[in-house]
């Protein structure tokens, strides 16, 4: 099918700041978008759930020449309609929003403000500290938070950073001080490590040269990247069992370390994730357990090939009784694809799905914008939506079947089960 | 522009036309919810809508899969207390196939025994699910607290039992009494012509005929007279709390000024069951949050008045911080509450709460689905007209309007108290 490019424009600030800006009438609104290269990795070592503990408190305040305290902040959006993400994954310190387009300058002002100059007031500190330690009592309280957490810390040992809690322990929360996060703030953000998207209604030229303005006098070395860390690979079955009596189902974490973003297979792996446990209703394994076994509200899977291999994660809930039906089904699926494989018409229905599912996924602006940090992201180009229809129709069954054959191993398979079992 | 026809059949078809994607949307919505169930059926317009995603006489079970992905579509459906609804959304050439699968969802579902065994579990998965998040029991303990009468008091899911004991014939035959034309609203927008979009939408559904005018439940739920309490302790790691006050309708005037009340003390949370969740409220000047996470009494607070057919309940959720008493959390939520039902909001509130809920408004409908469903959701419950003609209603509303309905709703009689309370995780 054809789809008609995106074609943003791209351009980077003397200060090595990336923009990308697309243009859509749709609505009058705008989504901006802007991605740091200081993820969780960049944590130090000793203290995991720093950049996350900064994510909360970076858009309490700023410095600067006009200071605006945590009020004034919260003022300035709230009156305006607009609710700041930021969020924080394994390589990104991400910030996104979408306002109305009369309000884009003052926004990106704002914004702007708060990536580069936050003032990280104590008593703002001291109120997040308390959320965060919350949030990380309700997920020793949620099955699918520590199947998965466990799972990724046995694909990941130490010092893998993959295997490390993002949000990090109430311990190291607790004694994070703010000299601390200012220190990681001033030594990770910087222009040369920051993409920002814009689409929406606003003139791409408009986008640049506000841009221009609110980023072109920032400056700060840039930060040397985080290495990859050496993957070792599981050599055998693990199983690990969570019991939570007090819960009404138990969570199931299966999986395995595959590939990078930017290897040459990972086209093939896509492909056959997405026919094991995404298509239509969860792909082969939501055929199974869901539809075939009614043992499961969902049993997927996910693929999160990243900068270094990313794992490939096999979720399902399901009730005590069926713990072990349900991994003995999702072992033999494990099996089947690999010593099977796909058929070709699995391969050329999610192959067809994909392509002709872009039209979708590029319609909003917020879709948009995560597509073209995405492209920037991982290097793929300003053309990537125009060329993945044909990155996907090169992939033959064989390449498909290859790499299920290569990660996906029911003797290499590590799992968790968290609920209401015991060890 | 927004196109209304009516079947012969009495099946309502709405088309609007948007060409900023070669996307096309199909929503069929049904006038069945949970508030329709009776005792002993407990979530079976849940289960129905399961059902219709199991194969009809023309669409064998083996080829529901694929039948909208080959257009790189999606589809899925929800219910609710007061409707379900089932959509596909494709490229624009898949809108025949669209139009196709949902004319044999209104009429040809098999039900096959082994698939109505085999959901049962899935549902019940399902329930366990949803318990295993302690937020959510509390919401569903105390709506069914707040309500004694009204079938608004059970959830949509249904009670464990009923879906133990319910047998196809009830799944059967609640699907053919609620599943007909004059019953149901067809919504189209997307890349498409209205004029060619209405002829299909006669070629697919003209021929279903209609039927009796299915049946209703009339109990009207007695105003409440005083304050209810309930109070759950389970082993858990977090408290929550949460305070529900009966609440008008859609339909009511009163209905708009409740809504930017809730928008001046947690946020406007807006107005799309489909969407709104996806982007949390701007809420960290309201009132609540100031009261509440501000002090760092709590790590969330969220107030959810949805708009539904007949009164339903506005409730205010908040988790304590770890090791924050919920009797403190409640004290400084009930004192703040009791200022604005005394005081009212100030003309900078209610300014900001009416900006706030016109860009949500504008947020909201980016995209063929999202603009879809709100004119199916309130062509169910109350008339589009409703959604149409939201930014004059909300710019209508004044502070004594916000201050009369605090006054009213935000009652201590009308209050309904939840508390879910941690015990030690053994």
């Amino acid at each position: 099918m054809n789809t008609t490019a995106l074609a943003p424009i791209r351009v980077v600030l003397p200060n090595g700041a990336v923009l990308l800006a697309r243009r859509t009438q749709t609505t009058p609104a705008v989504t901006i978008n802007i991605a740091i290269r200081a993820g969780s990795v960049c944590d130090p070592a000793d203290a995991p759930g720093s950049m996350y503990l900064l994510s909360k408190v970076i858009d309490r305040g700023t410095l600067g020449a006009s200071p605006r305290s945590a009020d004034d902040i919260a003022e300035a959006l709230d009156s305006r309609g607009i609710s700041l993400g930021v969020t924080v994954t394994r390589h990104l310190f991400s910030f996104f929003c979408t306002c109305l387009a009369d309000d884009f300058d003052e926004v990106m002002a704002l914004v702007a403000d708060i990536v580069r100059a936050p003032s990280l007031p104590e008593d703002e500190l001291e109120t997040r500290k308390g959320e965060v330690l919350t949030v990380l009592r309700q997920d020793e309280d949620n099955p699918g938070v520590r199947a998965t957490e466990a799972l990724m810390d046995m694909l990941y040992p130490p010092p893998h950073p993959y295997g490390r809690r993002t949000k990090g322990t109430a311990q190291i929360v607790e004694g994070l001080t703010r000299d601390r996060l200012a220190a990681l703030h001033s030594s990770r953000f910087a222009p040369g490590v920051m993409s920002l998207v814009v689409v929406g209604d606003v003139d791409t030229g408009r986008a640049e040269a506000v841009a221009a303005r609110v980023f072109g006098g920032w400056s700060a070395p840039e930060p040397a990247p985080v290495a990859a860390t050496p993957l070792a690979r599981a050599t055998s079955r693990r199983r690990v069992v969570i019991p939570m009596m007090n819960k009404a189902q138990a969570d199931i974490a299966y999986g395995f370390t595959t590939l990078v973003r930017t290897d040459p297979e990972y086209y093939a792996c896509w492909l056959m994730n997405h026919a094991f446990g995404q298509y239509s209703m969860s792909g082969r394994l939501g055929d199974s357990i869901r539809e075939r076994q009614g043992m499961a509200y969902y049993a997927y899977s996910q693929l999160d090939a990243n900068v270094m291999e990313g794992p490939l994660l096999i979720r399902a809930g399901v009730s005590a009784a069926n713990i072990d039906r349900a991994v003995a089904s999702i072992d033999e699926e494990v099996r089947k694809l690999v010593t099977e494989g796909l058929t070709q018409k699995e391969l050329d229905d999610s192959r067809r799905f994909l392509i002709y599912a872009m039209p979708r996924a590029l319609e909003t602006n917020a879709g948009i914008a995560n597509y073209l940090q995405t492209a920037e992201f991982f290097g793929l180009g300003l053309d990537y939506d125009v060329r993945v229809p044909e990155l996907l129709r090169r992939v033959t069954l064989e390449q498909a079947n290859a790499v299920a054959r290569k990660y996906l191993s029911v003797d290499r398979a590590s799992l968790v089960i968290a609920g209401p079992c015991s060890a | 522009m927004l196109r209304r026809a009516t079947l012969d059949n009495g099946l309502t078809v709405l088309v609007q036309e948007e060409h900023t994607a070669p996307l096309a949307s199909v929503w069929c919505w049904y006038k069945v919810g949970s508030k329709d169930e009776r005792a002993g059926l407990t979530g079976v317009s849940h289960w129905v809508e399961h059902m219709n995603f199991k194969g009809t006489t023309n669409i064998p079970r083996d080829q529901v899969k694929g039948i909208i992905e080959q257009f790189g579509g999606s589809w899925n459906g929800y219910t609710w207390i007061d409707q379900t609804t089932y959509l596909e959304t494709a490229t624009k050439d898949a809108l025949d196939r669209m139009l196709f699968i949902e004319s044999e969802r209104m009429s040809n579902g098999l039900y096959h025994p082994d698939d109505c065994e085999s959901e049962r579990t899935v549902i019940i998965s399902e329930l366990h699910g949803g318990e295993n998040d302690p937020d959510q029991f509390l919401d569903q303990e105390v709506v069914a607290t707040a309500f004694k009468a009204h079938p608004y008091r059970h959830p949509t899911i249904g009670w464990l039992t009923d879906l133990e004991t319910m047998t196809r014939d009830d799944l059967y035959s609640y699907y053919r009494r609620y599943y007909i034309p004059n019953n149901a609203a067809l919504v189209i927008v997307g890349d498409v012509d209205t004029d060619e979009a209405l002829r299909r939408a006669e070629h697919h559904f003209g021929k279903i005929p209609a039927g009796a005018a299915p049946p209703r439940q009339h109990t009207v739920e007695p105003e409440q007279t005083g304050e209810r309490r309930v109070v759950i302790k389970k082993p858990g790691t977090t408290a929550y709390l949460k305070l529900a006050y009966h609440s008008p309708a859609i339909g009511d005037p009163k209905f708009y000024a409740l809504l930017v009340l809730d928008a001046a003390l947690t946020g406007a949370f807006g107005l799309n069951l489909w969407s709104s969740f996806r982007t949390p409220p701007p809420q960290r000047s309201a009132r609540l949050y100031r009261a509440l996470v501000g002090k760092g009494l709590a790590s969330a607070v969220n107030g959810s008045l949805l708009p539904t057919q007949l009164p339903f309940v506005y409730i205010i959720s908040v988790t304590a911080t770890d090791g924050t008493p919920l009797a403190a959390v409640e004290a400084e939520l009930v004192e703040e509450l009791g200022k604005v039902a005394r005081d009212g909001i100030t003309p900078a509130e209610l300014a900001k709460a009416k900006s706030q809920l016109n860009a949500r408004l504008v947020f909201e409908n980016d995209s063929v689905t999202n603009i879809a469903h709100q004119i199916g959701y309130f062509e169910t419950i109350a008339g589009v007209d409703v959604f149409t003609n939201f930014r004059p209603r909300i710019a209508a509303v004044t502070l004594e309007e916000v201050a009369a309905v605090a006054r009213e709703v935000l009652a201590e009689p009308n209050r309904t108290v939840g508390t879910f309370e941690p015990l030690p995780v053994a």
